[in-house]
């Protein structure tokens, strides 16, 4: 009985407010993807821990001064610096709906973070037919390491924008499609701020 | 309704707030970059510059990218929640570094 009642007020209350509850579910959806972001930097701060350790460790091989390229992650840094700004555009578009401009700015931004994994996978491939893979050194190994997860963040960015132009080419903007560009959002600024460190930790205070 | 409007255009920025959050960014990048492939710096002095560039460039991405706000909405605020893992991130990385520089020290 009680249960009934309550329910039935449920059913109320989700009827009368049905236009706040899609904002409320916005909200909660951005919130709680906060609450991951959030976790997934202890991941990086643990690894950027272990890096700071083991910088020095590198048992008679060579250090970073050696095999950072600074110009070469400079270009990447732009890369991702661009497609972080050219996804701001394409929420802007995406609240005075415009579909065709959303897909057209996540197509850049995708551009921009292919071209950034791409230097990526290119430098480690680099590095490893060198001889200095990550069982090289203990430096080496924290450098891949955390270079490497976040390099696997942004790939799976990439994965989730390829999913989300083909949802808005066949759904358009709906209140689904709606909250997962915004939590896509979030989750490529953020690794943008990730970069940050591991620019000026890693290869700027590596290459001193 | 004009509230919601309001809230709208507060939390999701402007063309205007994301081309300063660019140039900013883009500056905050190009003077680290110099000082270390210029040289020439103090090395002290360098390490301490870059730092406080990055933590300015992580705020301004966050204010102006992320639109973090300290301002509580229908009761959930995700910069608390921010402020919280910083804490945390500080004890973990400050805690690591600090026990195994001394562990290093004592077992040289």
């Amino acid at each position: 009985m009680a249960t009934d009642t309550m329910t039935n007020q449920h059913v109320a209350a989700h009827d009368g407010h049905d236009d706040h509850e899609h904002h409320d579910m916005t909200g909660t959806k951005m919130y709680a993807f906060w609450v991951y972001l959030m976790s997934d930097l202890i991941i990086f701060g643990s690894l950027f821990a272990t890096y700071g350790v083991l910088h020095n460790g590198t048992a008679g091989g060579p250090g970073g001064k050696d095999i950072f390229e600074l110009d070469f992650v400079l270009v990447e840094t732009f890369l991702l610096l661009f497609s972080s700004f050219t996804y701001g555009l394409a929420v802007l578009a995406m609240h005075k709906d415009k579909v065709k401009q959303v897909i057209g700015w996540l197509l850049v931004t995708f551009a921009c973070g292919a071209g950034f994994v791409g230097m990526e996978i290119y430098e480690f491939h680099h590095l490893i037919v060198e001889g200095l893979g990550p069982d090289r050194s203990a430096f080496l190994s924290s450098f891949f390491a955390l270079v490497g997860t976040h390099g696997l963040h942004v790939s799976f960015g990439l994965l989730w924008m390829a999913i989300m132009l083909i949802q808005l080419s066949t759904k358009g903007l709906t209140d689904m499609t709606r909250p997962r560009i915004m939590c896509l959002s979030l989750f490529w600024h953020f690794l943008d701020i990730v970069w940050i460190c591991v620019f000026t930790f890693v290869y700027l205070m590596g290459a001193l | 309704m004009s509230h919601s409007h309001d809230h709208d255009s507060h939390s999701h920025g402007s063309t205007k707030s994301y081309i300063i959050g660019l140039i900013l960014s883009i500056l905050l990048t190009i003077i680290p970059f110099g000082m270390v492939m210029k040289g020439g710096f103090d090395e002290t002095f360098v390490v301490i510059a870059i730092a406080i560039l990055a933590v300015f460039q992580v705020l301004i991405q966050l204010i102006l990218f992320m639109h973090l706000n300290l301002k509580t909405q229908e009761g959930r605020d995700s910069g608390s929640f921010v402020f919280f893992t910083a804490v945390i991130l500080v004890l973990v990385i400050g805690g690591t570094l600090w026990i195994m520089y001394h562990l290093n020290i004592n077992l040289m």
